[in-house]
């Protein structure tokens, strides 16, 4: 048996490729995850519960498959932590909310389904930003997760425990949920690779919606290669997401290896304006030269409506949340208030006493933008708004085949810095925000570090249905590069 | 209520079914003045004849095959309901004496 700390660093490859040659068992795999989420998790916080009885009993199913030659896969045996908004069934789902604490899902999301069709290791709930909405992981009402970089300073969020604990080395894959770059922005604060999909590409069945028209699932690991892994086997139409897109799967990891020439990317002005940290764009610098001598054709593109991005998100994004998030309402499965007298008492004081401050303001300000009056000026203009974000896209890749950006405007932050001001949170997301209002796939892969330590990431945005050449793009830079390689002292 | 700026919070709170503390309605008020103040710039942007976009790629008409398939059981369907009896939902009384 290899020791525990040998295992834990390696990729996702990696272990699928020693489980595949006998070198260790999934059991023992299994094993030197949950030892090392002992080890740290207490530092990190990037789990909000595991059950590890499940997890082992997955993994014995997993190595009797392989001894009796039926193994399903590359995945076969493999653990993948999932965002805590993920229906597994038998397992809690809190969403990082007090009003789904004692909740328990009944069924399995289609993404859990695949996963298990491939024989991976389903465990681990992992920590967000309650409901999905925030940027650091602080409104989880668990507790925060820590950035396993700087202790001090926040993972990004929502999706930041998933992002985390990739980072910690705490599981070799996760997936986490991209409303408005709750994927890439986590993973850039983290120093992992993590994407979106397009719209339509993953199906949401069985994902707890926060604003359904933006919300993917998608994955993070250490390398690019591992990640296209992942987003193969959770892709594909399914007929129980009305918006799950009836469009073929490409082999995503086989065309991995066939880079893109001559290929052309845009670098949008509008993103390169102020507000980006002075060590941000010197590894995004040494990214495009990067590119640039490899043969890749860097040309300047202009996005306009850039700056309308984050209102015109916030209206659409709160609005859809205030719809969705009706249904946690004291009476079928979230908890009930011990106050409530009467109907109305159940709905309101339940979700009084159940949501978090920023879930709070967010479907206060959705109702808002929905209600009588004040439809017109907000929400139907921000929709139409919308139309024009994506015709800049449109006219974008009319000239080039991928964008690439910084994913985040600054290294991570500070717990407390930004979460008293919303708008300042809400500018965190500035550069991945788009990408969701227009459909696109999009990924962050790490690009460097800071002087104090801290990882930076850079953003490719792809054509929709196009994430083969994006992961491809992607990848010619991260095999070489590595930085997602680096792990963290804990 | 003044201009688009502001908001009269009682009455979004309650159409959002949310009680608020009174120290939430006083903090809220003021950063969601804040944040429409932001929402502002979206006046500002010529919409004249722009077709709304409510999904990124629309798809229209799904259609599903008629056919019974398993559910849940009333058992299963009730496991996460706070208060239940007879395999039902027990809620407060909604009907006006």
């Amino acid at each position: 048996m290899s020791d525990h700390s040998e295992i834990f660093s390696l990729t996702g490859s990696e272990i699928s490729h020693g489980i595949d040659n006998g070198i260790f068992s999934s059991q023992e795999v299994t094993l030197a995850y949950l030892s090392r989420i002992r080890e740290v998790d207490e530092k990190v916080h990037a789990f909000l519960s595991y059950d590890e009885d499940d997890m082992l009993r997955q993994a014995k199913l997993s190595d009797q498959r392989r001894a009796s030659g039926k193994s399903l896969g590359p995945l076969d045996g493999v653990p993948v932590g999932l965002k805590d908004v993920i229906s597994v069934k038998g397992q809690p789902l809190t969403a990082a909310s007090k009003i789904l604490k004692d909740y328990r899902s009944p069924y399995d999301a289609t993404v859990t389904v695949k996963l298990r069709s491939a024989g991976a290791v389903v465990g681990g709930r992992l920590n967000l930003d309650e409901f999905a909405m925030g940027s650091s992981t602080e409104n989880s009402a668990y507790g925060p997760t820590c950035n396993p970089w700087d202790l001090n300073r926040v993972p990004g969020g929502s999706s930041g425990g998933s992002a985390a604990a990739v980072a910690a080395r705490e599981t070799p894959f996760t997936l986490g949920s991209d409303t408005g770059g709750s994927i890439r922005q986590p993973a850039s604060l983290c120093g992992v690779v993590g994407m979106k999909p397009t719209y339509g590409r993953v199906s949401r069945y069985g994902l707890a919606a926060f604003a359904s028209s933006l919300d993917q699932i998608g994955p993070f690991a250490q390398t690019v290669e591992d990640a296209a892994h992942l987003l193969e086997i959770i892709s594909g139409h399914d007929p129980l997401d009305s918006t799950s897109y009836p469009t073929d799967v490409s082999s995503f990891s086989k065309i991995l290896n066939e880079p893109i020439k001559p290929c052309k990317l845009g670098l949008p002005k509008e993103f390169f304006g102020p507000g980006m940290d002075d060590e941000v764009r010197k590894s995004i610098d040494e990214v495009i030269q990067w590119y640039r001598q490899k043969g890749y054709e860097l040309v300047e593109i202009s996005l306009p409506t850039t700056e309308l991005s984050v209102p015109v998100y916030y209206v659409i994004a709160t609005a859809e949340a205030s719809s969705n998030l009706a249904r946690y309402d004291g009476i079928r499965y979230t908890t009930r208030s011990e106050k409530a007298e009467n109907a109305i008492d159940v709905y309101a004081k339940s979700r009084g006493e159940g949501f978090g401050q920023e879930v709070k303001r967010r479907c206060i300000l959705g109702a808002y933008g929905l209600s009588s009056g004040y439809y017109d000026a907000y929400y139907l203009r921000a929709q139409k708004t919308r139309t024009l974000i994506r015709d800049d896209f449109d006219k974008a890749f009319a000239q080039v085949d991928a964008i690439l950006t910084p994913t985040s405007p600054t290294p991570a932050f500070k717990f407390g810095e930004k979460s008293e001001d919303p708008i300042s949170m809400y500018l965190s997301d500035i550069y991945t925000i788009s990408t969701n209002l227009a459909g696109l796939p999009g990924i962050s892969v790490p690009c460097g570090f800071t002087e104090n330590g801290l990882p930076v990431g850079m953003q490719l945005i792809g054509q929709a249905f196009e994430e083969g050449k994006l992961l491809s793009i992607a990848h010619d830079y991260d095999r070489e590069l590595q930085f997602g390689r680096k792990q963290p002292n804990l | 209520m003044s201009e688009k700026s502001s908001m009269d919070i009682d009455y979004v709170a309650n159409l959002a079914r949310i009680e608020l503390s009174p120290e939430e309605k006083n903090k809220f008020q003021g950063q969601l003045g804040e944040v429409l103040k932001y929402f502002e710039k979206l006046q500002e942007v010529d919409v004249e004849g722009v077709i709304p976009t409510a999904h990124a790629f629309p798809r229209f008409n799904v259609w599903d095959v008629d056919e019974s398939v398993e559910g849940f059981t009333s058992i299963e369907a009730l496991q996460n309901a706070p208060k239940s009896r007879n395999d039902q939902v027990v809620v407060p009384k909604v009907v006006e004496e």
